[in-house]
């Protein structure tokens, strides 16, 4: 695994406006299938890609936020939101899904996968990867 | 001459409801679809792009809030919830619809 790049994917736009959001996960679940270190930002109206509840009945759109929480089976468990995207749309970690992963290496316990960050601690996060994707 | 408008962008991706709000005249009705409605919610720090523009009245479509996992509960006051039958309605009772994108 010494050859895995750190791959960054970071999310800036809402989930069904537009198919940016869907096409990241599509894109992240393919990466990680190839046992890269993946990790998700979630920043700006990104940030609503995790609110919870979503229910897409009533305007005929398919409704993939739950594929969000199948992330953690593909090891990808470093998802980071910026704590001024959520302070700004008046959000907190409640109104986002509960995403978890369980860890192999302590008897499968189940983690959080979500990690609230500021802008700076993001930076510095971006600045450790090799690649990044912007959707 | 009374007016539609609808705005389909959340108002802290782009500017499109801020235009809106500037150029409708007062007594225009301003319906918000798709990524729209986010601007509807309360507590953020562009909410008060609807609560300062007393002079219009202001819908969300419910079909919209729900798909994005957000609360009635949550919308600015004032705010309404419409469903589809009630987007015919406005469209019709105004006369002309303007779509702000």
């Amino acid at each position: 695994m010494s050859d895995a790049k750190k791959f960054m994917y970071i999310n800036r736009k809402a989930p069904y406006g537009t198919i940016y959001a869907w096409e990241s996960l599509e894109v992240v679940l393919i990466g990680a299938a190839f046992d890269q270190e993946v990790s998700l930002a979630f920043v700006d109206d990104g940030v609503y890609q995790l609110m919870k509840g979503q229910d897409t009945t009533d305007v005929g759109i398919k409704n993939f936020s739950p594929t969000y929480a199948a992330l953690g089976d593909y090891d990808v468990n470093k998802i980071y939101v910026e704590k001024e995207s959520l302070e700004a749309r008046g959000l907190t970690l409640e109104d986002l899904q509960h995403l978890v992963w369980e860890d192999e290496d302590e008897d499968w316990a189940e983690k959080d996968s979500i990690r609230v960050v500021t802008s700076a601690e993001l930076a510095e996060i971006f600045e450790q990867q090799d690649i990044t994707l912007s959707f | 001459m009374s007016i539609l408008h609808t705005v389909n962008k959340s108002t802290y991706e782009r500017d499109t409801l801020e235009a809106c709000v500037r150029l409708a005249a007062k007594g225009g009705s301003v319906l918000l679809i798709e990524d729209g409605v986010y601007s509807a919610m309360s507590g953020g720090n562009k909410s008060n792009v609807i609560e300062n523009a007393k002079d219009l009245s202001f819908y969300v479509l419910g079909p919209d809030i729900k798909a994005r996992g957000l609360s009635e509960d949550r919308l600015i006051d004032g705010v309404k919830v419409v469903d589809y039958k009630g987007f015919v309605e406005l469209s019709v009772s105004n006369d002309s619809v303007s779509a702000w994108l």
